[in-house]
């Protein structure tokens, strides 16, 4: 079967690759540019381990093919700290507050966490629970990850008044 | 009566908040699960699944799929079989064998019958579409009841029935209790076919190393026993199989014991002198990985006087294990040691029988049997307090040990070490606002809804111990369940601890570091934890059982302590003091009598490493030590009536629930969740706490979601998770927890394990909320799971039958 | 689970995709929002032997409003119709359907036009466009024709759109005295965001004087495909103020009406239930809306 070119970007960096149509976007991320913090749970879009941003939205991409994403943005789990060996406050709040255990589902997490804080700056907890709730999570009884979002929600608006910014430039809650 | 147990005292690190040092890396991304692994020239599988629950393998032609470009192999059965050993089951069956691929036979729907390997995941699953199997269908059994039936179809005809285990005990007078008693009740209770069903599916990689004559394994495992049983099973010396535990484990609950893929992997790497991979896909995990659970049947029978006391207990459980031995025919043994649950119950006759159905096999699952057993006892329980009219608080109190009892031995010889249920049944009714719980409930019932409280007391027996090992298998003789820790102080001074066996999501790592710190006295988070492969590990069973607070705590405090004893040697003897004369304080070591003299941690590990003219006379250079444990209160085989001390340590739990009923849709909504909590000292609280609320989440879906549900034709209905549901966010509440803490006597800090909690009292609380709703309209049920579609019929027949 | 193997085509512009879905001759598939098909494909129960990826054609993509007729482009994503103001001012039935939609993640991905042609009989768009005055345009190679809502539906996962055909676009006709509308949607599902065991949708105007002057009900769930309810058991609820007993005798005879299907999660005995419960709900809040003026 025939290759299709793609070009795009994964956290702020240039990707560009020949793909056969049929693999996914999850699996391109995975072993071809060996980014292997998103994970795969079930390939059939229920489980949400595999969820990243396209284009600032959270999406499932094991629903996604590769070839479908030539010229868009891309941010995964890898993409979240804002300096490599650092952690933003979303996810130093997840340290924090024990929002995982076995760490599977937890990239998905902090990319529907990171989607929602983006949009709306101060949540309610139903409005968490609504934001991760196409994420499956079989270790913490969700009760730790709503905690870690709550908190970070907090850190960020505090900091957001000294004009501080999440990394790619977002600024929390600001337009 | 017992002496009080003696407070344990202020911890330094024990029992404080402390960040899990495991969460750093997976909040980066950075975790390394075993499909995270890419080996040069690595390989992968796919299986060809059998479509009938029940047929002869007439012919498999793999000639289409070889000539695939990218296919490497297609291995069947036979081929396996001829250069395998069978995997091994803890009964006496030698009639019923299993392999990882079947032979003549398959068993059930997604039996796997060919592994095909190619170079990628999708050219081995094209390739598996052109392998050409011939069945020749034979009638399945597929209810439990009808598989003891003589006519029934055998599974394993060479073992000439159904039933793999059966046994009665009889422990104390119970026919005599049951006369004597004022009221007797019995019912029937079905605890249907569920799972833990981690989001990581198992996973295994492969490499044999002929220059080395090693074969390498990288898998996301929880099974003790692992690499011995793999090198038994491949034919190869113990020494030939290196198991990496540091593969990050993508949460097990018990069920990840990929044996069955580790042999055809093993065998695979070995046969093509290549890498090989299997990750289950979410399909084959479903019906092929062998991993669903308990699917259990119990007539239960309960005597009690009409002051509420509680008698005697006739329990008669069946267990279809689906159609392979595993390890779940054990699981009915495990509950024998909390068989009376939390209650003073003088007699009991257990009756438990394992038989085999066309159905994917069981795997363990968290609690090991106990879950299931705690629902059948807690409905007891509330059964009687209905039949007499009794409060179900109050009816528990009467019948619950009192904390003056401990230590408390039970009829089926388990000695309970510690507990204070009255304390913890109190702090849980105050968090909750009980008073205020009940009247909101019948403020709901006065509006005309269903509204009900559940409560469910329950134990969480915890230490591990292969004590049913022995007991359902008298020709198995074995009574170590050990656990090994090894550490070392560096000629840097900074300390690395070294642990047999992976890690799951219970931050071992964290447990580690926090133990040997709170002995020397020194930071855990400076502390380096590492997990060991299967040649350089020390012995170690793994985490299961709820073990690994008190026996990786209690090996690596073991041999914290040594070190702790040599540097306080070496410094005695460099200040020219009695060992006695001198303090350990954080590392250094001080003279009692006059602090200005001491020895600092540096100086004192220089020595050790470099100074070997400084070291007392007899004393091992370096800084090293290890320790190896046995199970508190283990080493015993079982009486002749079938006696025996299962695990050691007892946590308790207390659940209050309150729910809402829509009573024409029959939805449960789950409003307020509280439960109490009492594992003794929590070595990290954020940690045990996050357990409990992930136990009660799992709980939550096999009281109300999930099923693994089978039509009368073998085939499995629910075999994605687009039928096999499972709570999000949405369906699990905020709940409340309320520490106690009742040390345990057995072990170094007064800790128990709670890697089970919540799971084994969660469904008991959730069913017993939902039958309080249920009591106006005459209605019980005992069925698990109570879903959506089963609630709503049930409320109609009681509408119409108005 | 990887998908079989598949060329991929990615047209610009709605005739292209239609000549490439001719050219497949009934071999060629389009994606979406592929929230529906992905799944298939990874489980080998689609296997198309080409692709066709709408998700680039401009014209696929926005909402129209002009003079009470709101045109829903095919592949706009449901997480934008949820956000549209158009479709929340004019469309309110569509608005709160919207809600039940899915997780965040799938609407952000899913389209509006895929979900109608996918059918799936619990789907909650289908059910609110049933009960709400649209149609469907459809686009074959050179040619473009309309098919009401009504004749859309034709059975489980089936619809009217024929082999080359492509769904470009729904144009709903919002109602014309919006002070008396009440509109409402009703669910019942195993776990929030799961597809619905049974829904209702329900859209009534009311007179001057507070009686019912039109209703429209629709159920998903029930049978093959969502259903409209049929004129009598709904026109005997014109002229009445919709109180309990008006509703109670209207619900019953809808009720038993109906012919559900089964499955492992909800018997026919139980859907029928479930949906006379929700249709009176549904109804009643509709009409409490529609009294309030809010609609």
């Amino acid at each position: 079967m025939s290759l299709h070119d793609v070009t795009l970007v994964v956290n702020g960096r240039r990707h560009g690759a020949q793909v056969p149509a049929r693999l996914t976007l999850v699996d391109f991320l995975r072993d071809v540019l060996r980014l292997t913090g998103t994970h795969v749970g079930c390939e059939h879009g229920v489980c949400g381990a595999c969820s990243i941003l396209l284009d600032g939205r959270p999406v499932r991409s094991c629903l996604l093919l590769a070839v479908q994403v030539d010229g868009a943005e891309i941010v995964t789990v890898e993409g979240l700290a804002p300096e490599p060996g650092t952690l933003s406050v979303l996810q130093d709040a997840f340290w924090e507050t024990h929002a995982l255990q076995c760490g599977f589902c937890t990239p998905g997490m902090l990319i529907a966490a990171r989607a929602l804080l983006a949009e709306n700056p101060a949540p309610s907890d139903e409005e968490i629970r609504e934001a991760i709730g196409g994420n499956l999570c079989r270790c913490t009884g969700y009760k730790q990850i709503v905690d870690a979002i709550r908190l970070a929600a907090e850190r960020l608006r505090q900091s957001n008044e000294a004009g501080a910014t999440e990394p790619g430039g977002d600024r929390v809650g600001a337009d | 009566m017992s002496a009080p147990i003696k407070p344990l005292g202020n911890f330094r690190y024990v029992a404080h908040k402390r960040r899990t040092k495991e969460d750093r890396r997976f909040i980066a991304g950075a975790g390394r699960y075993v499909a995270d692994l890419a080996l040069p020239g690595m390989l992968h599988v796919a299986l060809v699944a059998s479509p009938y629950p029940f047929a002869r393998i007439v012919s498999i032609d793999a000639k289409a799929a070889l000539a695939m470009p990218g296919v490497r192999a297609v291995l069947t059965g036979a081929e396996l079989a001829q250069a395998t050993e069978p995997l091994m089951s803890g009964l006496d069956i030698p009639k019923v064998r299993r392999y990882p691929l079947a032979i003549g036979l398959v068993r059930y729907v997604g039996e796997w019958v060919a592994a095909v390997v190619a170079e990628t995941r999708a050219l081995a699953e094209d390739a598996a579409e052109l392998v050409e199997v011939e069945y020749e269908p034979l009638t399945p059994v597929v209810d439990p009841e009808a598989a003891l039936a003589p006519e029934a179809p055998i599974v394993h005809p060479d073992h000439g029935s159904n039933v793999l285990f059966r046994r009665k005990f009889v422990w104390g007078p119970v026919e005599a209790d049951f006369a004597a008693a004022e009221h007797r009740l019995s019912f029937r209770a079905r605890w249907n076919r569920s799972s833990t069903v981690p989001i990581e599916t198992f996973g295994v990689v492969g490499a044999w190393n002929p220059a080395l004559q090693l074969l390498d394994i990288w898998a996301s495992i929880q099974m003790p026993k692992y690499p011995d049983q793999l090198a038994r099973a491949l034919r190869l010396p113990g020494n030939a199989v290196r198991v990496h535990f540091d593969v990050d484990v993508g949460g097990s609950y018990g069920v990840k014991r990929g044996i069955k893929h580790t042999i055809l992997v093993g065998y695979l790497a070995m046969r093509l002198g290549s890498p090989v991979r299997l990750i289950e896909d979410r399909l084959e995990n479903m019906r092929g990985g062998d991993a669903q659970g308990p699917d259990r049947i119990f007539d239960m029978a309960v005597a009690f006087d009409g002051s509420g006391i509680i008698r005697s207990l006739k329990i008669r459980v069946l267990d279809d294990v689906g159609a392979h031995a595993g390890r779940s025919p054990l699981q009915l043994g495990k509950p024998i040691g909390a068989i009376v649950g939390p209650y003073r119950i003088g007699s009991v006759e257990y009756e438990a029988i394992s038989v085999t159905t066309n159905k994917t096999p069981q795997e363990a699952v968290r609690g090991f049997g106990q879950a299931p057993a705690n629902f059948a006892l807690e409905t007891a329980i509330d059964r009687v307090a209905r039949h007499l009219g009794m409060d179900r608080i109050e009816l528990r109190r009467l019948n619950l040990i009192r904390h003056e009892e401990f230590p408390y031995i039970i009829p089926s010889g388990s000695t309970y070490d510690s507990g204070d249920y009255h304390a913890v049944l109190d702090k849980v009714l105050a968090a909750s606002g009980y008073a205020d719980l009940l009247r909101r409930r019948d403020a709901a019932r006065a509006a005309g809804g269903l509204a009900g409280i559940g409560i469910a007391c329950c134990l969480e027996p915890s230490g591990g111990n292969s004590a049913f090992e022995p007991l359902f298998n008298p020709k198995n003789e074995t009574t170590t369940w050990m656990e090994g820790c090894g550490i070392k102080i560096d000629l840097n001074g900074t300390i690395t601890v070294s642990m047999g066996t992976s890690t799951s999501g219970q931050g071992h790592e964290t447990l580690a570091a926090t133990v040997v710190g709170e002995v020397l006295e020194r930071d855990p988070d400076i502390i380096r934890v590492v997990h060991s492969d299967s040649l350089t590990a020390l012995p170690s069973n793994s985490p299961v059982g709820s073990r690994m607070a008190i026996m990786l705590g209690g090996a690596a405090a073991g041999a914290a302590n040594k070190l702790k004893a040599s540097l306080t040697a070496i410094a005695a003897h460099n200040l020219g003091l009695a060992v006695d004369a001198v303090e350990y304080r954080g590392g250094d070591v001080v003279a009692r009598h006059d602090p200005a003299r001491r020895l600092g941690w540096d100086k004192i590990v220089e020595i050790a490493h470099r100074k070997f003219h400084q070291l007392p006379p007899g004393m091992e250079p370096g800084l090293q030590a290890l320790h190896v444990l046995e199970v508190p209160t283990g080493g015993r085989l079982p009486t002749a009536d079938g006696r025996v001390q299962m695990y050691p340590c007892y946590a308790f739990e207390a659940h209050v629930v309150y729910a809402e009923i829509d009573r024409v849709t029959g939805q449960v909504s789950l409003r307020k969740y509280v439960v109490g909590h009492d594992c003794g000292t929590m070595i990290n609280p954020d940690i045990v706490h996050g357990m409990t609320y992930g136990g009660i989440a799992h709980g939550i879906g096999a009281a109300l979601y999930e099923r693994f549900s089978y039509d009368e034709n073998g085939q499995l209905l629910s075999g994605s998770f687009m039928d096999y549901l499972m709570p999000s966010s949405h369906e699990v509440p905020d709940i409340l927890i309320v520490d106690h803490c009742t040390p345990s006597p057995l072990t170094v800090f007064g800790q128990k394990g709670s890697g089970e909690a919540g799971y084994l009292g969660a469904p008991a609380a959730v069913a017993g909320a939902v039958n309080d709703a249920l009591a106006p309209l005459g209605l019980w049920i005992a069925n698990l799971p109570m879903s959506v579609g089963v609630l709503g019929e049930l409320l109609a027949t009681a509408e119409s039958g108005k | 689970m990887k998908p079989a193997n598949f060329d991929y085509a990615c047209p610009r512009t709605v005739d292209e995709a239609c000549r490439l879905l001719a050219g497949a001759n009934g071999d060629g598939k389009i994606i979406a929002g592929g929230q529906t098909l992905v799944p298939l494909l990874a489980m080998r129960l689609a296997r198309p032997a080409l692709l066709i990826d709408i998700n680039r054609i401009e014209a696929l993509r926005g909402i129209e409003a002009h003079d009470r007729v709101v045109t829903v482009k095919a592949c706009t994503r449901q997480a934008d119709a949820l956000k549209s103001d158009a479709i929340r001012a004019q469309l309110p039935l569509l608005a709160k359907a919207l809600q039940f939609v899915g997780h965040p993640q799938t609407r952000n991905r899913g389209t509006v036009g895929g979900s109608l042609a996918n059918a799936d009989p619990a789907a909650e768009i289908g059910v609110a466009a049933l009960a709400l005055d649209c149609e469907i345009v459809a686009r074959r190679p050179g040619s473009e024709r309309t098919i009401p809502i009504g004749a859309f539906f034709q059975g489980t996962m089936s619809t009217a759109l024929a082999a080359e055909e492509c769904l470009t676009a729904i144009r709903f006709r919002a109602s014309r005295d919006a002070g008396r509308i009440g509109t409402s949607f009703q669910e019942v599902s195993i776990r929030r965001s799961d597809f619905a065991l049974v829904a209702a949708a329900v859209q009534l105007g009311l007179d001057a004087g507070g009686a019912c002057r039109r209703i429209a009900i629709s159920l998903g769930g029930i049978g093959e495909m969502p259903v409209r309810v049929a004129e009598e058991a709904a026109t005997s609820l014109v002229g009445t103020r919709l109180a309990a007993a008006d509703l109670a005798k209207a619900v019953a005879a809808i009720r038993d009406s109906l012919e559900p299907r089964a499955d492992i999660h909800a018997s026919a005995d139980y859907r029928r239930r479930v949906a006379g419960a929700l249709v009176e709900r549904a109804i009643a809040e509709a009409r409490d809306e529609a009294l309030a003026g809010k609609g």
